[in-house]
C-alpha cells in the first residue's frame, strides 16, 4: 500500500525523523496561506499524487505547468494551485493516462548544499533490510547505480535490533560526508531505519535527502509503500489509504479476496494461482493476443467469488474475450464449473468464452460444460486455449 | 531416492484444528495409508489451548515441543494464520524438527526477516512460506498438492508457484516423466529454502536424474540459481519464468512477483538460464517437453 508523501512525512516527524516546515492544501486558497503561514521568501507547492517524476510531469490542461513548483508569493502559489488542483498530472510513472490531483503540499524553502539519496528496502537473498545510501540525490537511483556504482553504499542491518551508530558512520563515510555531516547522520539513518521496521514498509524511499547549509540532514521526499501483509496490525493505516490513487475494479477485486491487475489489452483472464495466472497471460500474449488483466481467484474460490470474478472482468469494456484457466487441485474442477454457469447466467456473459479446466473430477466437469447448453468453448490444452480465445477476435 | 522427504519423516500439522489444517491433513494422511498401508506418517497436531484433545483421530498438543516428545515428529506442516505463523514456525524449529513445510500465505516481510534470523546456527530446514509444500511421490505427501498428479520417477521439480507446478507434473506425467520429489518453494520475497539450496540437493541426490526449475519475475533468485546451474549442475535442466508480460511495479498475486525498475524481469532470467545451459520453455504448455529436450541433447 502506497502513501501520499505528506502522510510519509506525517510519520517521519512522529518518529523524530527530521523534515522541512510543510503545509497541506486543498484549495487556492489554503495554498496561498500556506505560504503566508510558512513565513519565508520562498516556496514549493508539489502535486501529491503517489507517482513519482512530479517535477518533470505536466498537466493535460495546462502543458506548461509542472508537477512542482517554486513560489515566491501568496498569489503565486494560489495562481500555481488554481492550475494544479483538479487537473491531471502526467508523469513517466503515470503512463499517458495520468493522475488528478487533488492535494498539494507548500513546503518551506530551503538552503540546500547537497542532495543525497536514501533507500530502504528488504533484500530478498540475504533476508535483511538494506539501507541503500547515495551521494547522487534528485536522480533515478537505477541509473547512478548502472552508470556510477561506485557512489551507492549499502549496509545491512538487523530488524531487531536495528541500525547502529557505527553503521550510519560507516554510511556517511562512504559516500564522503564531512563531520559534521556524519554526525547528523549518525542520528538521522537509524531513526529511519527504526522507522521503515516498526511501520513494516516494504520501501522506504527519501530522494533527495537533503544536506542543508548548516550540513543538517532533511527529508525533501517521502516516498513509503506499507507490505501489504502487515496492515492487520496497522488499523490507522486505512485512514491514510487514497482510493482515487487505486484503480476501482483492483479495489472492488480485493474486497471479494481475489487479486486483480488491470492491464492493456482485450482478453479477460480467469484462473486459479498467481503462477498459472501470469503464465495464462505470457501465453495469450505468445499467441498474438493480449491479456486485458491478471486475476488470480485463489485456491479455494467459491461461487460468490468466481461470480465477482466474472463482473470484475465484464465491467471492464476493453474485454472482448475471456479465457478461463483452472488446474483443479484441492478446488475440484466441477466445483468452479459449478460457479461458472451459475455466474454465467447471473453475470450475463455476451463475449466469447473459452475454457480449460484440467485435474481433480475434470472429467464430470467436461460433462457438466457440456450438458449446459451455454456457449462456452472447450480447449483441451493450454496452447489449444490460447489459439481458440485468440480466433474468437477474428485477428 | 528423493530429497527432504522419506519413510523416516514424521509429520505434525500445526494449526491442525482449523479448516484448512484438518482438510490438508486428513489429505496427506489418505495419501499415506494408500500408499504406505499401515504406516503412520501423519501423527499429530498442534493448536495452543487444544492440547489433550483429538480431532479426527488426531491427537492434538499444546505444543510442538510435547508433540515430538511424544509422536518423535521429526516435520512440521504449518497452516496457522499470517499473524500468529512466525511464531508458528519459530516454536517448531526450537522443538528441533529437522523439516518445516508452511503453507500459510500472507505473512508480513519483516516477521519472515526475524524467523530467517531466528533459524541461522539451527539444524532446521524451512519450506515456504506461501508454497504447495514437498511431495515425494509414493512415500509422502506434505502440503496441498493433489497427489495424484505427481507420479514416481527421477525428475527433480522446484517451483515458486502452486497450480504451475501442478500444471508441470501433469504435463511430466503425460510424458511418462515421474518425480524423485517435486518441492514448492513459495512465492513469498523472503523465503527458508531457495533454487540454490535445492539445486544442490538434486544434483546430489541419486534418485534425481533430470531437473525442472519454474520460476518468476521478481528478485533475482532465478539468476544465481542459473549462475549455480552453470558451476556446478552436471543434471539436465530446464526451466519456465512465468510473467513475461507483466508490467513492472504490480504485484502479481505472489508478495515476490513483483518488477521493481528493470530489475527482475522474466526476459532477463530466462537469458541466464539459457546461457547457464537449461532448456528454457517460452510457452508455459512446454514445460515438460522443454525437459524432455534437456536429457535427449544430453543423450
Amino acid at each position: 500500500m502506497k502513501i501520499h508523501e505528506y502522510q510519509g512525512k506525517q510519520l517521519f516527524a512522529a518518529a523524530g525523523v527530521p523534515i522541512p516546515q510543510g503545509v497541506v492544501a486543498r484549495t487556492p486558497q489554503e495554498a496561498a496561506d500556506a505560504f503566508t503561514s510558512l513565513n519565508g521568501a520562498i516556496a514549493v507547492v508539489k502535486s501529491q499524487i503517489h507517482a513519482g517524476g512530479r517535477g518533470k510531469g505536466r498537466f493535460k490542461e495546462h502543458p506548461e505547468q509542472s508537477g512542482v513548483v517554486l513560489v515566491k508569493s501568496a498569489d503565486d502559489a494560489r495562481s500555481h494551485a488554481q492550475r494544479m488542483l483538479k487537473s491531471t498530472l502526467v508523469t513517466k510513472q503515470t503512463g499517458d493516462a495520468g493522475q488528478q490531483v487533488h492535494t498539494l503540499y507548500v513546503e518551506q524553502g530551503l538552503d540546500i548544499k547537497h542532495e543525497l539519496y536514501l533507500g530502504i528496502v528488504v533484500d530478498r537473498e540475504q533476508g535483511l533490510p538494506v539501507v541503500i545510501f547515495s551521494s547522487e540525490g534528485g536522480m533515478d537511483i537505477e541509473e547512478v547505480a548502472e552508470k556510477t556504482p561506485e557512489k551507492i553504499a549499502r549496509e545491512h542491518f538487523d530488524a531487531a535490533l536495528g541500525l547502529q551508530p557505527f553503521q550510519a558512520r560507516k554510511l556517511a563515510r562512504a559516500i564522503g560526508l564531512n563531520a559534521a555531516a556524519t554526525r547528523s547522520a549518525e542520528s538521522f539513518l537509524p531513526k529511519i531505519a527504526k522507522f521503515f521496521v516498526d511501520q513494516d514498509c516494504s520501501m522506504a524511499e527519501i530522494n533527495p535527502l537533503v544536506l542543508t547549509g548548516d550540513d543538517r540532514l532533511l527529508a525533501l521526499d517521502a516516498k513509503v509503500t506499507f507490505d501489504d501483509n502487515a496492515l492487520f496490525r496497522h488499523k490507522g493505516y486505512d485512514a491514510l489509504r487514497d482510493l482515487a490513487e487505486e484503480d476501482p475494479s483492483e479495489v472492488r477485486a480485493q474486497a471479494a479476496g481475489l487479486s486483480y491487475v488491470k492491464l492493456d489489452g482485450n482478453i479477460g483472464c480467469l484462473v486459479n494461482g498467481a503462477g498459472l495466472a501470469m503464465s495464462t497471460m505470457d501465453l495469450i500474449k505468445l499467441h498474438g493476443g493480449e491479456p486485458a488483466n491478471f486475476l488470480d481467484v485463489g485456491g479455494g474460490a467459491n461461487v460468490e467469488q468466481v461470480t465477482e470474478a466474472f463482473r470484475i472482468l465484464l465491467a471492464d469494456a476493453s474485454v472482448k474475450a475471456v479465457l478461463v484457466n483452472i488446474f483443479g487441485g484441492i478446488m475440484k474442477c466441477d466445483t468452479i464449473v459449478e460457479a461458472l454457469l451459475a455466474a454465467y447466467d447471473t453475470v450475463g456473459i455476451k463475449v466469447p468464452l473459452v475454457v480449460r479446466l484440467e485435474g481433480t473430477n475434470v472429467e464430470l466437469a467436461r460433462e457438466m460444460l457440456a450438458k449446459s447448453g451455454k456457449k462456452i468453448i472447450a480447449a483441451t490444452d493450454l496452447t489449444d486455449a490460447a489459439k481458440k480465445v485468440v480466433a474468437t477476435l477474428g485477428a | 531416492m528423493s530429497i527432504l522427504v522419506d519413510r523416516q519423516t514424521r509429520i505434525v500439522t500445526q494449526g491442525i484444528t482449523g479448516k484448512a489444517g484438518l482438510f490438508h491433513s486428513q489429505q496427506c494422511r489418505a495419501y499415506a495409508q494408500e500408499h504406505r498401508p499401515g504406516e503412520d506418517v501423519l501423527v499429530g497436531g498442534v493448536t495452543p489451548g487444544k492440547g489433550s484433545t483429538t480431532v479426527d483421530g488426531f491427537p492434538v498438543f499444546d505444543s510442538v515441543h510435547q508433540a515430538v516428545a511424544e509422536t518423535g515428529a521429526n516435520c512440521s506442516l504449518v497452516f496457522v494464520p499470517p499473524p500468529f505463523c512466525a511464531d508458528a514456525i519459530m516454536e517448531a524449529a526450537d522443538a528441533g524438527v529437522s523439516l518445516i513445510v508452511a503453507i500459510t500465505e500472507g505473512i508480513p516481510i519483516l516477521d519472515m526477516v526475524k524467523v530467517k534470523r531466528f533459524l541461522e546456527g539451527r539444524p532446521t530446514r524451512l519450506i515456504g512460506p506461501n508454497c504447495p509444500g514437498i511431495i515425494t511421490p509414493g512415500v509422502a505427501k506434505i502440503g496441498i498438492m493433489p497427489g495424484y498428479i505427481h507420479k514416481p520417477g527421477s525428475v527433480g521439480l522446484i517451483s515458486k508457484s502452486g497450480t504451475l507446478t501442478y500444471e508441470a507434473a501433469w504435463q511430466l506425467g503425460n510424458l511418462g516423466l515421474g518425480q524423485s520429489t517435486a518441492v514448492g518453494i513459495g512465492g513469498d520475497p523472503v523465503n527458508g529454502t531457495s533454487f540454490i539450496d535445492l539445486l544442490e540437493m538434486f544434483e546430489q541426490d541419486p534418485g534425481t536424474d533430470s531437473i525442472l526449475l519454474i520460476g518468476e519475475i521478481g528478485g533475482s533468485a532465478e539468476i544465481e540459481a542459473a549462475d549455480y546451474i552453470a558451476e556446478h549442475v552436471t543434471k539436465p535442466t530446464a526451466a519456465f519464468i512465468a510473467g513475461r508480460t507483466a508490467p513492472p511495479g504490480k504485484r502479481m498475486g505472489h508478495a515476490g512477483a513483483i518488477i521493481s525498475g528493470a530489475a527482475g524481469t522474466a526476459e532477463e532470467k530466462m537469458t541466464a538460464l539459457r546461457k547457464a545451459g537449461a532448456e528454457v520453455a517460452e510457452s508455459p504448455a512446454d514445460m515438460g517437453a522443454a525437459l524432455q529436450r534437456a536429457i535427449a541433447r544430453r543423450g
